[in-house]
């Protein structure tokens, strides 16, 4: 803007800016605490009340307590195990659910579209799933409980369809001429014109089982099949002492440290690759706007 | 019968990919809607859903006149409400605050910023809060620099609330920003261009023009917040809560799952409980869309 700006709106400029930072302080600062804490070394932490500005006292002993922490060790391989396996096979059903649903004059798609819908909006409750799952299906402590009922979820879904309806209906035409079958149609011409969205949906589905934890409390009983998080409640909200160790070593003293180093190891992934993945993520608002 | 063959040679292979998903709908959603009657029997595991006794409306009955009835219901709608309050309009500030920042890259730094809390784990997010609020945590020894006495901020029943609002608005307000920001975005130039014509100040421009063209979004979601009211989430709850916080802070999903799961396992009772909210629950949207449709025109479906 070319106009003079008058003497209230620079007032109002400079205390927005001011607001803003504070907001990016407030948020950030915690963070920065943790990480300031982890770095910290134990001794001069306990000693430390208030706010951090930079690590009490140097020391890098939380974290090799960590790394060696066979507990943190076991969850990240069954979540990565679960991420990966997990996030391909929700992938493979919402694609087959998206395309179903985004053909016109499939007979079959405005009853089955009904039938999703509505389950957006009810639900049968906690315990007559937790019933299903653990008795009827037999799936306690198999790591299949963690995967199979969360197969699809419906708003990935709906965003999916959506971007399969705005792909051109010429495209599959000119496919099915030549011979092609839905498989086909699906596999080869529609998902790969769809990439924008399949990043979104990925990532969607990959953080949600990296987040989760209650299905695993819920359905897992043996310790060695634990996803990180649900190592990460015993400790952090817990503050289970066992889970923070090997067993041999001297925890004394470490408590907080440890906390700190063990939010750290586990954030730091996300934190890693989250300036490349967030603009995907607000991508998936934008397509889910579109229809809302 | 022609008709219904050549239908299924058009769409065979179309039949063949809707099986695995209806397949999973009616498994994994319409299962527990059908177990869900356990509500209406003495659940026995020996004998099976159907097998059971059937009781009618007694466990609902039990619930209704039972001394939590009340207070999950009121805790319910109270951190419902607080959270309304405070953290409904929380985003669209930010999001007006931030569209007049002018320095493009200052303002996108900001965004990125703000919706960092939002991509830390649940556990995690929970277990800071635990650790902050703690007698020597940091957050309690602010407070103390203020004369607040230094106690467990959540061992104390009338902390609860406002550590499970103004958590949440640290959590989410960044990223709920995003929808108001896009909203924003589409307002059309032109009628800012006009505004000034007319002779608008920034503060005109605001009132007139901006607080008007993002109006659908924020009814829309508004409504979309009432919908949900009475179906709070209990994962929050039952990370940050205890035995000394339960007078405040029980609501009914998480009660359902101490009763059904973490404690006892009143499966029949539990499920009566969580059946009771899911019809609320349900009747609320319906509702919440029905009024979106009259001043809106839009609809959830």
């Amino acid at each position: 803007m070319a106009f003079k700006e008058s003497a209230a709106g620079r007032v109002f400029d400079a205390v927005n800016a001011g607001l803003m930072v504070l907001v990016v302080v407030v948020t950030l600062y915690p963070m920065l605490y943790i990480v300031f804490g982890s770095l910290s070394s134990a001794s001069a932490l306990v000693g430390h009340g208030g706010l951090l500005l930079h690590p009490e006292g140097f020391s890098l002993k939380a974290f090799s307590a960590v790394i060696r922490n066979p507990n943190i060790l076991s969850g990240y391989r069954t979540t990565l195990l679960i991420v990966v396996l997990g996030t391909a096979f929700n992938l493979f059903m919402t694609a087959l659910g998206a395309y179903v649903l985004s053909r016109r004059g499939f007979p079959l798609g405005k009853p089955l579209m009904m039938g999703i819908v509505f389950t957006m909006y009810f639900s049968g409750g906690l315990i007559p799933r937790y019933l299903l799952i653990y008795r009827t299906l037999g799936l306690g402590n198999n790591l299949l409980a963690l995967v199979l009922p969360s197969a699809i979820a419906t708003w990935n879904l709906l965003i999916m369809r959506t971007y399969f309806q705005g792909i051109p209906e010429s495209m599959e035409e000119s496919a099915k001429i030549d011979g092609a079958n839905d498989f086909h149609v699906l596999f080869r011409i529609i998902l790969p014109l769809s990439l924008p969205v399949v990043a979104v949906v990925t990532l969607y589905y990959g953080v949600g089982h990296w987040n989760a934890w209650f299905d695993a409390m819920v359905f897992i009983r043996e310790r060695a099949l634990y996803p990180l998080q649900l190592i990460l409640r015993e400790i952090l909200v817990l503050s289970n002492m066992d889970t923070m160790g090997s067993g041999g070593e001297d925890l004394e003293g470490l408590g907080e440290n440890l906390k700190y180093a063990t939010i750290v190891t586990a954030t730091l992934p996300i934190l890693f690759a989250y300036p490349f993945i967030q603009k995907y993520f607000v991508k998936g608002i934008m397509i889910g706007a579109v229809k809302g | 019968m022609d008709r219904a063959v050549a239908g299924f040679r058009r769409h065979g292979a179309l039949y063949l990919m809707a099986v695995p998903v209806a397949l999973y709908y009616i498994v994994f959603h319409y299962g527990p809607m059908y177990g869900a009657v356990i509500a209406f029997k003495d659940f026995d595991i020996s004998k099976g859903i159907w097998g059971s006794t059937w009781v009618g409306f007694k466990h609902f009955t039990d619930f209704f006149s039972s001394f939590y009835f009340w207070r999950i219901l009121r805790n319910t709608v109270l951190l419902s409400l607080y959270q309304l309050l405070w953290g409904f309009p929380a985003p669209i500030l930010l999001a007006l605050l931030l569209n007049e920042i002018r320095h493009v890259r200052f303002r996108r730094f900001i965004q990125t910023a703000s919706y960092l809390p939002h991509f830390i784990s649940m556990v995690v997010a929970c277990g800071m809060l635990v650790d902050f609020c703690s007698r020597d945590g940091v957050i309690t020894g602010l407070l103390a620099a203020v004369g607040i006495p230094p106690v467990n901020l959540l061992t104390q029943p009338g902390n609860f609330r406002t550590v499970y609002v103004a958590s949440g608005i640290w959590q989410e307000a960044g990223w709920g920003a995003i929808i108001y920001l896009a909203a924003l975005s589409g307002i059309d130039v032109q009628l800012y261009e006009a505004a000034v014509i007319d002779g608008a100040g920034r503060m005109r421009k605001l009132l007139s023009v901006t607080i008007p063209g993002i109006m659908p979004t924020v009814v829309l979601m508004f409504l979309l917040h009432v919908g949900r009211i009475m179906s709070l989430g209990f994962e929050k709850i039952i990370l940050l809560y205890n035995p000394n916080t339960y007078e405040t802070a029980d609501i009914i999903s998480s009660f359902v799952y101490r009763k059904g799961l973490g404690e006892g396992f009143q499966f029949s009772f539990t499920a009566a409980v969580g059946l009771f909210s899911s019809v609320i629950n349900l009747t609320l949207v319906v509702a919440a869309n029905a009024v979106s449709r009259r001043v809106n025109q839009t609809s959830l479906w």
